[in-house]
């Protein structure tokens, strides 16, 4: 007896008419929400688009451009912020190369902003022809980046220590300088600001506190009480402690004891105070992950013989961070944001920089509008370019776990 | 065959009066068992008699309160050391297989090899793609256990125990989990690993694996030892009524 199997395809997809008429106009009501959605959409833009070229005064962004990028930082010092930004797009560009998806959007993107920023028709003595050189030679740093990282030579690991090298560079010694060498001389942290402050606090942070943050959760699980009871209390103590209070906590409370002698610089300061804080956030994010670690995990990783040490490096972190990767970028992305606040200690970051300049200049002082949206539009992209590597990054990392 | 000589040999496993309590619970109530070199031991009893508890106490997943447990000459105590280096000579293969769901199949083997054994990595991975032709699956080498099927996937815990290279295996209800498919390929590669001459202990209900490679059988309940012996004194004549009661469930079918 010979039975037939009759193939039975799925239905075919429907087409892009069939599809509008299915979700945008299906009753009276829904194509009402639609025309109202798209009429208020149409006028949203146009209104936004003609107010942003017409109507906007942008003068306070693009009469001192550079007050934004690197707050007050000795102009005839400009190379230096200037090095340490070509040595970090073409790090970016390697990092496209060796990492691919999670950073080639924003290497693209970065890329292309500043090559128009190089050409830009600002009228301007502030934008020398050498910074407009220093901008153009950008996309092609990172293209030769992108280039090198996709060779053969590069490992991810190499990018990545690189990546440790140039950042300490940058922040201990390229930046601040030395007060007795000549070439190099010293630059306060006070004239430091704009998006140069806002990224240096952003990454270093991200950077420091996701490490502290693991060893927090991994101390706040731990079976000697002493290590235990630490990471509750600190942890319990900084999260039920608004950020701006520690801020002020580390800035003045923290300079007030200490010796003068032994007084840690403002930033550094400010810096320690927003570790701590988003330490504490990560700590319980990461505790999340891994007590979703199954225990059959941990004895399967014991019965073929590792110690404990092992057992957490190779077979409960990994497991549990990527568990907690949308978490803790969130947590990223709030630090991100957070960084504004420490206006209130007297760092001139990018938002502080707006503020001294909408009151600084009378003609300025009614131009809120304007300079508040260029900084929130700065915030929005890379806010965003981290949620979309995040994004990238939970992706590939499903790949096999089904 | 291993009873004749018993008495001239040392046992590589020796318990005696083993207990175990879960808070108050008693869950083993001194257990002694001694097995020697080359023998498959077959536990089997109902749900909650204490046998996978007693096995998982041989490479110490559960610390016993009472009695003491040897291990090649290794006594199982507080001794981190002592835990260390049993660990390195038992392999365990568990109900639910336990894998590491972010490693490739062959990394979950050689994570071992490389990091407790101290062996190079090229060498780790070649004893580990000989252990899984071994276990039938070689083609399987680069995919994430979750890619596997279950049965593929208990073999791979197989190899991954094997990799370094135990004197001794431990297989706690190794094809319960399995789809009734799945089960066979599983206990050939145990019937195969038994007939090279592995010390074996094996707690399952698969009595059929028991008839054909057990040396002796073990029967628990309520955290005792009722009844042990061959395969065909368990069988043929069983002695206590909980036993014969229990094989009667079992064999029903």
């Amino acid at each position: 007896m010979s039975v037939t199997v009759e193939t039975i395809y799925p239905p075919a997809a429907p087409g892009p008419l069939e599809w509008v008429r299915k979700n945008l106009f299906s009753d009276w009501f829904n194509a009402l929400l639609t025309i109202l959605s798209v009429g208020l959409l149409y006028f949203t833009i146009v209104a936004v688009v003609r107010w942003g070229l017409f109507t906007a005064d942008w003068r306070p962004i693009t009469v001192s451009p550079m007050l934004f990028l690197v707050g007050q930082y000795p102009r005839d010092q400009l190379w230096r912020p200037g090095i340490s930004l070509l040595a970090s797009t073409f790090l970016i560009g390697m990092s496209w190369g060796v990492w691919e998806r999670y950073v080639k959007a924003f290497a693209i993107f970065l890329g292309v902003s500043l090559g128009v920023l190089a050409v830009f028709p600002l009228d301007t003595p502030t934008i020398t022809p050498a910074i407009r050189a220093t901008f153009l030679v950008n996309p092609l740093l990172i293209y030769l980046g992108y280039r090198l990282g996709r060779s053969k030579a590069v490992s991810g690991k190499a990018v990545a220590l690189l990546w440790l090298v140039v950042s300490l560079l940058i922040t201990l010694v390229i930046l601040p300088g030395f007060r007795n060498v000549p070439g190099l001389p010293r630059v306060p942290t006070t004239v430091w600001g704009g998006l140069l402050m806002t990224l240096l606090l952003a990454v270093g942070g991200i950077v420091l506190s996701f490490p502290i943050g693991i060893l927090l959760a991994l101390g706040r699980r731990s079976s000697l009480p002493v290590v235990k009871l630490f990471s509750i209390i600190f942890i319990e103590t900084v999260r039920g402690v608004p950020l701006v209070t520690i801020l002020f906590m580390f800035s003045i409370i923290l300079a007030l004891f200490l010796p003068a002698e032994s007084r840690i610089d403002r930033v550094l300061r400010a810096l320690m105070g927003m570790v701590f804080f988003s330490a504490a956030y990560t700590a319980e994010n990461v505790r999340g992950g891994l007590q979703a670690i199954p225990e059959g995990q941990i004895e399967a990783a014991k019965a073929v013989g590792l110690n404990n040490f092992q057992i957490t490096l190779f077979i409960v972190l990994p497991q549990a961070l990527r568990l907690v990767i949308p978490a803790t970028v969130g947590q990223f992305i709030a630090l991100f944001k957070d960084t504004t606040l420490v206006v209130i200690v007297g760092i001139n970051d990018l938002l502080g920089i707006g503020n001294a300049v909408l009151n600084l200049n009378p003609e300025f002082v009614r131009l809120q509008m304007e300079v508040y949206l260029f900084i929130a539009i700065i915030f929005w992209v890379f806010c965003y370019f981290m949620s979309y590597a995040s994004l990238q990054l939970e992706k590939a990392l499903g790949v096999g776990e089904r | 065959m291993s009873l004749n000589d018993k008495p001239q040999r040392t046992p590589i496993i020796s318990c005696v009066d083993v207990h175990k309590w879960f808070g108050h619970f008693h869950a083993l109530k001194g257990v002694s068992m001694e097995v020697y070199k080359g023998e498959v031991i077959v536990i089997f009893g109902p749900s909650g008699s204490g046998k996978s508890t007693f096995i998982r106490t041989l490479n110490r997943l559960e610390e016993h309160q009472r009695g003491t447990i040897i291990i090649d000459g290794i006594e199982l105590s507080h001794d981190v050391r002592n835990v260390e280096r049993v660990r390195m000579e038992t392999g365990m293969v568990f109900q639910q297989f336990n894998l590491f769901p972010h490693l490739t199949v062959i990394q979950n083997i050689t994570l071992a090899p490389i990091w407790v054994r101290k062996w190079p990595k090229d060498k780790a991975e070649k004893v580990g793609v000989e252990l899984l032709e071994r276990v039938g699956i070689p083609e399987q080498a680069d995919k994430f256990p979750g890619q596997l099927s279950g049965g593929q996937q208990q073999r791979v815990a197989i190899a991954r125990a094997l990799a370094m290279q135990p004197k001794i295996m431990l297989f706690d209800e190794p094809t319960s989990a399995l789809d009734p498919e799945m089960i066979k390929e599983v206990l050939d590669a145990m019937i195969d690993l038994a007939k090279s001459g592995m010390t074996m202990l094996v707690v399952t209900h698969e009595m059929g694996f028991a008839r054909a490679v057990a040396d002796r059988m073990f029967f628990f309940d309520m955290g005792t030892i009722v009844e042990s012996g061959t395969p065909q004194e368990i069988f043929a004549s069983p002695k206590e009524e909980r036993t014969k009661l229990f094989l009667s469930q079992i064999l029903q079918h």
